[in-house]
């Protein structure tokens, strides 16, 4: 490698001056060019992006670069199927670069379930440009017209020739030929697709069933040290004084205050781990909320909206001539509370200095947030911040922050040598942030035939997504309200979607239980969206839907049903739930069924998994997860003291994919778990007559 | 195997059986064994995952059984045979669990699953044709965050066949 080669990210640079062939070696390089934000947020061509790029190799391999990042998602396999199916090569043939921030277009981070419509829809067309190109060396190679070439398996021939094929390796070698992604340019129709589409295996089968795949908490480096953060006792406290001292004095410490930072390293853990305790911090805490108090502490503490809390504001019709016009009028609150992500492998760093220059292996989502939170802490250039993203043990939207590896770098810098931090699991439960508390109100009001007139949806605290409603109503209004949350909040898989949908699903149950209708029958007369009703159809009858109406008397044999759609992220869903409730009022989730539509599937063994998988995560947000808190300190920071889903929490899933190859690929990591809740809330309402409006449904097992 | 703790020689030391090896490790037997592995041997792929025995990310066999190396002290250890993830392979060749796991697609991140194949390699030994029950029991103190359960208990079913044909064939 050249020193010029290791200088500059090559996202920094403009994509003609990148030097791919010093890096990468002798071939064909093919560039999507980046779209950046442009000043008015996203412009038409979709979200920014940095775009894609393919190497082929004198080896007759491709090299794919892509920003996103591969937590769990199976996103890796995924992307590497349709840049072989692109390039005519085996899966075995494609290395995918994911996330690294010297090599990989820029990103602005792996979460909204992006992966699929835009890093893939930009590999596909960076393929498609590749293949025109290996077409054209071919055809000049083998003295034909282009359109007699036919790429197979990684070999150029002539159609219906007996001559000898051409590798793609023969077919670069020597060049550096560098080219861009016409405009003009198509990617195949998936109703074509040979490889993406059919069933594959994970190209990272065999290191993670052998312990071979090294996560970011596995790394080590020569004469590494194990960092610890001094993190205050309650949320909001402040510094009033530290003492370093104590921790100093022992063997091997290093020992840091820099701004809000105090940490230390030390060769071994446990000395770390006993420097961090020999610490003298005294600290000035702020009062914080209890608990019971919440609700009204975040009506009471309105926010302006921050990018992320994006703030939606739809009206249409007059909600109140509606009201005042309507048979029957009800008005609900429904609320969801914080819940811990709860990755397997808690948050880690490794940071090391080469000189002035940093490197930091990242268990993230948001690699590219990092390199510029690193280089603003640290007062040095983007270009001398080198972020790499290792395997990663599980994210769920809860992996975007960057503080520890602001503070694994100063550690290392000070310390002059590696330093590794991983989050024990209490950090892990207190100092990660939380899917946010939301509070919804719901007002509707239907005309005497039981048709919806009126809908009023108010969010507080969970976002706008899945705010809008998917059934047709005149008069509508809906927002949501950003608070001052006392708890660290901020990204969940499906976050506000899970918090909106339930708050609808539930209130569209108790609507059509009111006028005694059918529940599916009740939404699919609303329903506005034809995709989503056909998955609504199809979920039905898979589960055996048994048409009648829901009622507060219940069910004398105990057994409920309950059904509930969604659509998110270009996703459709809907849920079926069975549940038992039995004498003592415990709670039998009996089977799931989920059907999904998400345009295109792409890898379908690994939707399959993303769909089932994302459903037992729902059931513990729906059923039993909480985070409780008090007096500024979560009291259950421990997998004994916080239920996440068992294998005896999970009930047989069925799961029904349908294959729309004529729409575009939508992801499947977060949809799916938006019908989860108000299934099951529905379910229990038909088992037992009682409606439950808050999350988690059962926290002790049993209907309240 | 009689411990060589008591051998007056290794003073300082004290020799731990992992893999069919018997590597040197520092005496102190309150260590725990998830520390050991990871930190003093470089078996990484036995991960800590809570380190209060609630998840299962960090389950060895040891003499076959499998424990928690977060709960295990290395005294505890010492004098029996440890096998860990990296040991169930022969050369090239997949254990019947690992390859399992493979062909049912059986984990997401991955995190999950060296424990959940040791606790899975545990219980065929000992079970070798579980029911669905007795696999959810046995392995109820595995966690998966990404809720992989139903392709891991097809894992497991589909080890369990592939075990036993092994077995009848080498009859």
């Amino acid at each position: 490698m050249s020193p010029t080669a290791a200088t500059v990210p090559f996202d920094l640079l403009p994509p003609g001056e990148r030097p791919y062939f010093d890096r990468f070696g002798n071939g064909v390089v093919v560039v999507l060019p980046a779209q950046r934000p442009g000043p008015s947020g996203w412009g038409a061509g979709g979200p920014p992006h940095g775009g894609a790029w393919i190497h082929v190799g004198e080896d007759g391999r491709a090299r794919a670069f892509t920003g996103k990042v591969e937590v769990g998602q199976g996103t890796r396999t995924a992307l590497s199927l349709v840049v072989a199916e692109e390039l005519r090569l085996p899966l075995s043939a494609v290395d995918l670069t994911m996330g690294d921030t010297d090599v990989c277009p820029w990103d602005m981070g792996t979460f909204g379930s992006r992966s699929m419509p835009d890093a893939a829809q930009h590999l596909r067309l960076t393929g498609t440009a590749t293949r025109s190109v290996l077409i054209g060396l071919a055809a000049r190679r083998l003295g034909v017209a282009p359109a007699e070439v036919e790429l197979v398996g990684g070999e150029a021939k002539v159609r219906g020739a007996a001559r000898l094929p051409v590798g793609y390796g023969e077919l670069v070698k020597g060049l550096r030929r560098l080219e861009f992604v016409p405009a003009e340019t198509r990617a195949s129709p998936p109703s074509e697709w040979t490889q993406a589409g059919h069933p594959a295996g994970d190209v990272t089968a065999r290191a993670v069933v052998t312990g071979s795949r090294e996560y970011t908490s596995d790394l080590h480096l020569p004469g590494m040290l194990h960092g610890k953060i001094l993190f205050p006792p309650t949320y909001g406290a402040k510094l009033r004084s530290v003492d370093l001292g104590p921790a100093k004095a022992l063997t091997g410490v290093v020992a840091l205050h820099e701004g809000d930072l105090v940490a230390v390293a030390a060769p071994l853990l446990p000395t770390a781990i006993a420097a961090l305790r020999a610490i003298r911090a005294e600290w000035e805490p702020t009062p914080q909320p209890s608990e019971r108090e919440i609700v009204d502490y975040l009506r009471n503490h309105p926010a302006e909206g921050e990018d992320f809390w994006d703030v939606v504001h739809h009206e249409a019709g007059d909600v109140e001539a509606a009201r005042a016009a309507a048979a029957v009028t009800l008005s609900e609150t429904y609320i969801t509370a914080y819940i811990a992500h709860a990755p397997l492998e808690t948050h880690a760093v490794l940071a090391s200095w080469d000189g002035d220059r940093l490197t930091v292996r990242l268990g993230t989502q948001t690699p590219f947030r990092a390199r510029d939170a690193l280089s603003d802490a640290l007062e040095i250039p983007p270009a001398r911040v080198h972020v790499i993203v290792p395997p990663t043990g599980s994210g769920f939207g809860g992996k975007h922050a960057s503080e520890l590896a602001v503070a694994a770098a100063r550690l290392s810098k000070a310390a002059g040598r590696p330093v590794r931090i991983a989050y024990s699991r209490e950090e892990e439960f207190t100092q990660a942030y939380f899917r946010p508390l939301a509070v919804v109100d719901v007002r509707s009001a239907a005309t005497s035939d039981g048709t919806l007139a009126a809908w009023e949806f108010h969010v507080l605290n969970a976002g706008s997504a899945a705010a809008r409603i998917p059934y047709r109503v005149p008069n509508q209004k809906i927002d949501n309200q950003p608070t001052d949350s006392p708890l660290a909040q901020a990204s969940y898989r499906a976050l506000a979607a899970t918090a909106n949908n339930f708050a609808r699903e539930s209130h569209i149950d108790e609507v059509a239980a009111r006028f005694g209708v059918d529940p599916v029958d009740f939404r699919l007369r609303h329903l506005a969206d034809d995709r989503l009703a056909d998955v609504l159809r199809a979920t039905a009858s898979k589960a055996g839907w048994e048409a009648r109406p829901s009622s507060t008397a219940g069910r004398t044999d105990r057994h409920g049903r309950g059904i509930a759609v969604g659509l998110e992220k270009g996703g459709r869903v809907a849920t079926f739930a069975e549940v038992r409730v039995d004498e003592d009022r415990r709670l039998e989730v009996v089977r799931l069924v989920t059907g999904y539509e998400c345009g295109a599937i792409v890898h379908p063994s690994n939707l399959r998994s993303q769909v089932e998988g994302g459903a037992v995560m729902a059931l513990g947000g729906a059923l039993f997860e909480a985070i409780h808190f008090d007096g500024g300190r979560v009291v259950n920071p421990r997998f004994s003291e916080y239920r996440v889903p068992r294998f005896r929490d999970t009930p047989p899933i069925e799961v029904l994919l349908l294959d729309r190859k004529d729409l575009p690929s939508q992801g499947g990591g977060e949809t799916p778990l938006i019908a989860v809740a108000p299934a099951i809330a529905n379910a229990i309402f038909d088992a037992t007559g009682r409606r439950l409006r808050s999350l988690p449904l059962t926290p002790d097992g049993t209907v309240p | 195997m009689t411990s060589s703790a008591t051998n007056p020689r290794s003073r300082g030391t004290v020799s731990l059986r992992v893999n069919g090896v018997d590597r040197r490790i520092p005496l102190d037997p309150d260590r725990h064994l998830l520390y050991v592995l990871r930190e003093e041997l470089g078996l990484t792929g036995t991960k800590y995952g809570c380190g209060e025995g609630e998840c299962g990310a960090c389950k060895v066999l040891v003499d076959g059984v499998a424990v928690r190396a977060c709960q295990t002290r290395i005294g505890e250890a010492v004098g029996h045979s440890v096998t860990t993830i990296e040991g169930l392979a022969h050369g090239d060749e997949l254990h019947p669990v690992q390859q399992a796991f493979i062909d049912a697609g059986a984990f997401q991140c991955g995190f999950c699953t060296p424990g959940m194949i040791v606790a899975t390699v545990a219980l065929l030994a000992r079970t070798p044709r579980p029911s669905d029950e007795e696999v959810r029991a046995a392995l109820d103190g595995n966690l998966c965050r990404c809720g992989g359960y139903l392709r891991i208990l097809d894992a497991v079913q589909r080890a369990s066949r592939s075990v036993a044909q092994e077995g009848s064939s080498h009859r």
